[in-house]
């Protein structure tokens, strides 16, 4: 069971309150397949990728962008209870769509930066602290089934 | 990894010219955020008096290191030969396991992303993070 400060349970609440997920979730998305280019594997059927632009302006990319950042709602609303909210989610990428769990990570620092550069000062270290813990066990439950 | 090309580098020296005026603030900020949000790396600092994140040996710190990756820029067209005396600085005298290179350079991005929103964009964040990674592996070289 993980282990949440009152802190920590506000930070998360009070982020994804005011979260503008048809923003943040393609600036998310986006960026990673542009930093991490080997995670574009997934995304054959998508259409233009071929440079920075076409990626950031690919409207999949942007609709998918939003889909996996809602995704980490389930997690909000029942942050101590995130790896069995996954399971079924973490089978569904291990079984079906195959994506390599290191992957996760990498969206997750990609995710951590596009807040880091939307909330400013209000992203001090301690937020940060909080924000990537909470990131590391959605991450780590997605992982869980994978065998 | 990969070899930074001409237009990595280039993108680097630009973005790095926007933000030399405040370089400072980010070493000692990105510092902050490693001992706040990686608790380990203050294994590395158990000598100092105040290990807290904006403790003056934090900030003085994050300066240095910031200072190096400054030094790396300058040196970016052969970074391996560039920075041959802080390798041997880290691998025989700090002994920094390289995972933890990793860990700065996210920092450092974050701190980047947190002042300087319009400017790292996704082309800028590829580039930087080329360019950390390949410091972080000019500065393993001496380790074995």
């Amino acid at each position: 069971m993980v282990e949440w400060t009152d802190f920590e349970r506000a930070t998360i609440a009070d982020i994804f309150s005011k979260m503008e997920y048809e923003v943040i979730g393609p600036a998310a998305l986006s960026r990673c397949l542009v930093v991490y280019p080997w995670t574009q594997r997934y995304f054959g059927n998508f259409g233009n990728l071929y440079n920075a632009a076409a990626i950031i302006g690919n409207p999949m990319v942007a609709k998918h962008g939003t889909t996996i950042l809602h995704g980490l709602d389930r997690a909000v609303k029942n942050m101590d209870n995130i790896k069995s909210e996954y399971a079924e989610l973490s089978v569904l990428h291990s079984e079906k769509l195959h994506v390599d769990p290191d992957n996760f990570k990498l969206l997750s620092d990609c995710l951590t930066i596009v807040i880091s550069a939307k909330l400013g000062k209000e992203f001090n270290g301690e937020v940060q602290a909080a924000f990537q813990k909470f990131l590391a066990v959605v991450v780590n439950s997605l992982g869980r089934q994978y065998h | 990894m990969t070899s930074l090309t001409a237009k990595d580098k280039d993108r680097v020296k630009t973005f790095w010219a926007k933000v030399s005026g405040k370089v400072e603030d980010i070493g000692s900020e990105a510092m902050a955020r490693m001992l706040i949000v990686y608790p380990q790396t203050k294994t590395y600092f158990a000598h100092w008096k105040d290990v807290s994140p904006f403790s003056p040996s934090a900030k003085k710190h994050g300066i240095t290191v910031m200072g190096g990756v400054a030094f790396a820029v300058t040196k970016i067209d052969d970074l391996k030969a560039g920075l041959l005396n802080l390798s041997e600085l880290h691998a025989f005298t700090l002994r920094v396991d390289p995972a933890n290179f990793k860990i700065m350079s996210h920092c450092i991005m974050v701190v980047m992303a947190n002042m300087f929103p319009e400017d790292f964009t996704p082309q800028i964040h590829v580039a930087m993070d080329k360019f950390l990674s390949a410091l972080a592996l000019a500065l393993a070289e001496k380790y074995r």
